[in-house]
């Protein structure tokens, strides 16, 4: 446990829009409305016009039971859809067909866990309910929405579907909070139900409190990474309020990047007056169909975590690193399975590879794997060469950005003639050179300095561009030294 | 005979033995309605031009050998709530001034597939919330039995136009009796279907557990005749049921021998006209005659009907309205301040009428954190004990007979001012949206002022076909259904 947060509870509410669904919640609009001209993919339904009726879209049904198995949430038989009224420029019916657990209603399902890991330890944060809902429009700011001269309206994500992960207060750390989140947005992954990478895709409502304390709700922090960020900030806020003797208010606010601000009230009013949609009838769900479901369902990361460990023999933590991002890990077994003459030290040579510079390579880059041509043959061929002492590792790294082009490996060294000298007349050669060079640091290697050795080698390698068998190098050095 | 004075079907006939040609009936109607309109004001918008010009399409096409739809060209009055693409559909509200939706109603396309030409918007209470078409931001409508009186609401303007002749056919809406009290105070015939019977999609929504759309027409086969369009499943109205439509045209002439009418002694207590009461036990003898049996029935519950009706048709009116804002469609406010919330709430207020704001206002606080289970909670919870009511009444009787209305309609203004009276007027009809049965309301007979009575079937889910059955075999009997209101 971290002192440093001590008494702190948080809980997320994560809206996760499906964007692996064709169509919108309640209407055949087009669901890929990213990048297209503002309010083109509506209709009478996602506009709210007078005398529309939301009809629902079944496959959300399916996508909704695959989360709630993957979550191990109970799902219930029956579920209904609530109104949730308010009035707000994005919201073009004055309600939002919603999903509810009190009043008679109920969510599409209760319960279930995400198992997080924060310093070594396991921990399961237990979810209140998942449920669905749709999609308010997209509002257009100028900069800051404190400082936009203007708000404009963006129908075209009206009425996409969303589903709402939501957890217990039992979070007690912001570290917590991203773990969990990054746990949520593998399952969701691996579900095959939403790509979370996609800009505004995934929205979190944070709530975050000091035992004994007012709870505040950070409403709408647009994105996972952000999380963390406005927890941590909240918390600070909070903490110095308590330390100079004020009280903290209950309130909603706003993260906007850098730090949490208060907003009116009268913008977020808490009574909803939830009651009963009546234009749409109950979800009834039998058993056979979720049993289709359940048998169509993919692998989930925690299974996948423990099959590779045993199977590639990958230590549990590595296990569950490679398995986070389903595209790197199927990435890494098709590359690693395809390869017949492999075994476990080339199995964690290529895991090495991929979660290593490739991930780093990508990170940098802002790129994922799939955006990239690099394919499985390519790091076999990597992983390969190294081993075989074709090239050095070191040189291969340098490769990377031209490897991410779709260049395989021997390829670039062809062009670039950067291939390995592992000739030994070579190098002696060159070894007798530098030592002729420097006698100096052959007096420090004399005098026991550890360093003048790697030096030496270092001159070696200056002087063919890195090409030299590090190996062999080490080798003949010595023995010349001697 | 003048053509306004022919029922739909028999101007059907007309029209394809060529007697009449498709033009000659539009141009007719379109005069008469031009002639008494000024006296009645059932319309709020008719479309001359157009009217024409489908007509003397429809001629062309028939003179070239193509079938049309079953309606053959006729024109029929649409309530100002049903969209219609590229047409004025306003509910007589001013917050939608202007607007003209970009798509039909299923409804709208299945007339239109069925040969209809629609001629014009009739006037309602705003948003249907009245029970006099009193309401209407367009002013009020005058019944064409006498213009001092109301037609009944808020399908007033659908009631008016059947009754004066001024259309063969049209559409109202039934929330709490909508169709019915017009049918009933106008002398004309008036069915509200089951719920999920009709399509509700481009219905503007008023109380959505409540509303179905249903026809108003002079005579019960004309009725029928709608019915076989406009009803059936409709995949983009969620609620409608799959239940097959039967044709209910040649359902009309069964006998109704082993028929059991419930007779509920609720319906003909307190505050029932003699009148009404008379001509009622008139109707019941006449069906007693036709071979049915009587039994009388209680429905225990009825006194909560209207508490409980106006408890949930106003919740979900506080909601259904909150998308009249001004910002995609219909008019805003002229006073726009920085504040979005603020222009929300002015537009709001200057736009949408008193009764209107009442009834947002009445629902918004039984929907409140801390009323909602005193109100609408319970208010669901008494429309469960009124549903068992009908069930058990359905155990005894195949359909249950009644006036429609308790008195004969009122004159205008004389209870506009006494909303709860004028809620109290739909104590005969709302209780069949709360439970979601058909009804129909037929003319029965006239009191002393010679304003028509209406006699209300009310059936079990799904029956519409034995209550238009015996109300075809009552109209014979009466013989009063071919008069029309004596105004020209």
């Amino acid at each position: 446990m971290n002192d440093e947060y001590e008494n702190v509870i948080i809980g997320l509410e994560a809206h996760i829009q499906l964007t692996n669904l064709k169509t919108k919640l309640f209407c055949g609009c087009d669901a890929d409305y990213r990048g297209k001209e503002p309010n083109s993919y509506t209709c009478p339904i996602c506009l709210g016009l007078p005398g529309s009726l939301p009809v629902i879209n079944k496959k959300v049904i399916e996508f909704a039971i695959r989360l709630a198995l993957a979550l191990g949430s109970k799902i219930n038989d029956s579920s209904y859809f609530f109104r949730k009224n308010y009035f707000y420029p994005d919201l073009p019916k004055g309600y939002q067909i919603s999903q509810y657990n009190k009043a008679g209603g109920k969510a599409f399902a209760d319960g279930g866990k995400v198992t997080i890991k924060v310093n070594g330890e396991k921990k399961d944060i237990v979810l209140n309910r998942i449920h669905l809902e749709e999609d308010p429009a997209r509002l257009v700011h100028l900069g800051s929405i404190v400082s936009s001269p203007y708000t404009l309206v963006d129908y075209n994500r009206s009425g996409i579907a969303l589903i709402e992960v939501v957890s217990e207060p039992v979070m007690t750390s912001p570290e917590e909070a991203r773990e969990y989140l990054k746990q949520i947005k593998s399952i969701v992954q691996y579900t095959g139900i939403s790509d979370l990478d996609l800009e505004g895709s995934c929205r979190v409502d944070a709530n975050i409190s000091i035992k004994g304390h007012a709870r505040n709700e950070i409403k709408n922090i647009t994105s996972f990474r952000e999380v963390e960020k406005a927890l941590n900030w909240e918390f600070q806020r909070q903490k110095n309020l308590l330390k100079r003797g004020k009280e903290i208010q209950q309130e909603t606010r706003h993260w906007d990047g850098r730090v949490t601000i208060p907003l009116r009230t009268k913008e977020f009013e808490k009574d909803y007056r939830y009651f009963p949609e009546q234009d749409l009838v109950p979800i009834g769900l039998d058993e056979n169909y979720k049993e289709k479901v359940r048998e169509n369902l993919p692998e989930l990361p925690k299974d996948r975590a423990k099959r590779v460990q045993e199977q590639f023999k990958l230590s549990e933590r590595d296990s569950e690193i490679l398995i986070l991002d389903k595209d790197i890990a199927d990435f890494f077994e098709e590359g690693v399975v395809a390869e017949k003459s492999f075994d476990y030290e080339d199995y964690k040579q290529s895991f090495n590879w991929l979660l290593g510079d490739i991930s780093a390579w990508l990170n940098y880059n802002n790129k994922r794997l799939k955006e990239t041509k690099l394919t499985p043959k390519h790091l076999i061929e990597v992983v390969k060469s190294i081993k075989e002492g074709k090239i050095t590792g070191k040189i291969a790294k340098t490769y990377i950005a031209e490897m991410m082009k779709g260049t395989s490996l021997s390829q670039i060294m062809k062009k670039s003639g950067k291939q390995k000298i592992s000739d030994v007349n070579v190098i002696t050669q060159v070894i007798k050179e530098v030592l002729n060079e420097n006698a100096d640091i052959i007096a420090d290697y004399k005098k026991k300095n550890p360093k003048a050795l790697e030096s030496l080698i270092g001159k070696c390698m200056q002087k063919t561009n890195g090409q030299l068998d590090p190996v062999l190098t080490r080798e003949i050095m010595l023995n010349l030294l001697k | 005979m003048n053509i306004h004075e022919y029922f739909a079907y028999e101007l059907i006939d007309k029209i394809k033995s060529k007697e009449l040609t498709i033009e000659d009936i539009a141009t007719h109607y379109l005069d008469r309605i031009e002639k008494i309109d000024g006296l009645i004001h059932s319309f709020v918008y008719v479309s001359k031009k157009e009217v024409i010009e489908q007509a003397r399409m429809y001629d062309n096409a028939l003179k070239s050998g193509k079938k049309l739809g079953i309606l053959h060209g006729l024109p029929i009055a649409i309530k100002d709530l049903i969209c219609i693409k590229n047409y004025p559909t306003t509910c007589c509200s001013k917050i939608l001034e202007g607007y003209y939706p970009p798509y039909n109603a299923t409804v709208i396309e299945r007339l239109a597939n069925g040969g209809g030409i629609f001629i014009g918007r009739t006037n309602m209470d705003e948003f249907a919330m009245g029970s006099s078409t009193e309401n209407s931001c367009y002013g009020p409508t005058y019944n064409p039995w006498n213009l001092e009186y109301v037609p009944g609401g808020s399908s007033g303007g659908s009631g008016s136009c059947i009754a004066a002749g001024q259309s063969p056919l049209s559409l109202g809406s039934d929330t709490g009796g909508s169709i019915r009290s017009p049918a009933s105070y106008c002398g004309v015939v008036g069915l509200k279907p089951t719920y999920g019977r009709v399509s509700r999609y481009g219905l503007v929504s008023y109380a959505n557990s409540l509303d179905q759309i249903g026809p108003i027409t002079r005579c019960v086969y004309d009725c029928a005749l709608l019915m076989e369009i406009i009803a059936g499943i409709d995949p983009l109205d969620s609620t409608t049921a799959n239940v097959k439509v039967v044709k209910y045209t040649n359902e009309l002439n069964r006998s109704i021998k082993k028929i059991t009418l419930g007779i509920p002694k609720e319906f003909f207590g307190e505050g029932v006209d003699e009148s009404v009461k008379n001509s009622i036990s008139n109707s019941i003898e006449i069906l007693k005659d036709l071979g049915a049996n009587t039994i009388e029935i209680s429905l225990p519950h009825l006194e909560y009907t209207i508490p409980t009706y106006y408890l949930i048709a106003m919740s979900e009116a506080s909601s259904n309205l909150e998308r009249y804002d001004g910002l995609r469609f219909g008019k805003m406010t002229n006073d726009l301040s920085e504040d979005v919330f603020e222009a929300f709430s002015k537009t709001r207020g200057e736009k949408f009428g008193p009764e209107v704001r009442r009834r947002i206002i009445l629902g918004t606080y039984a929907l409140s954190a801390g009323y909602y289970d005193m109100f609408y909670i319970k208010a669901l919870k008494v429309r469960t004990l009124i549903k068992n009511d009908f069930q058990s009444a359905f155990n005894k009787c195949d359909v249950i007979v009644c006036p429609t209305m308790p008195t004969t309609a009122f004159k205008i203004g004389e209870l506009i001012n006494d909303p709860l009276k004028m809620y109290m007027m739909d104590v005969l009809t709302c209780p069949v949206n709360l439970v979601g049965l058909p009804a129909i309301s037929i003319p029965c007979g006239y009191d002393p002022k010679c304003l028509p009575i209406g006699f209300q079937i009310i059936g079990n889910y799904f029956t519409e076909d034995l209550i238009l059955n015996i109300s075809y075999l009552l109209e014979k009997e009466l013989n009063i259904y071919r008069k029309l209101a004596p105004i020209n």
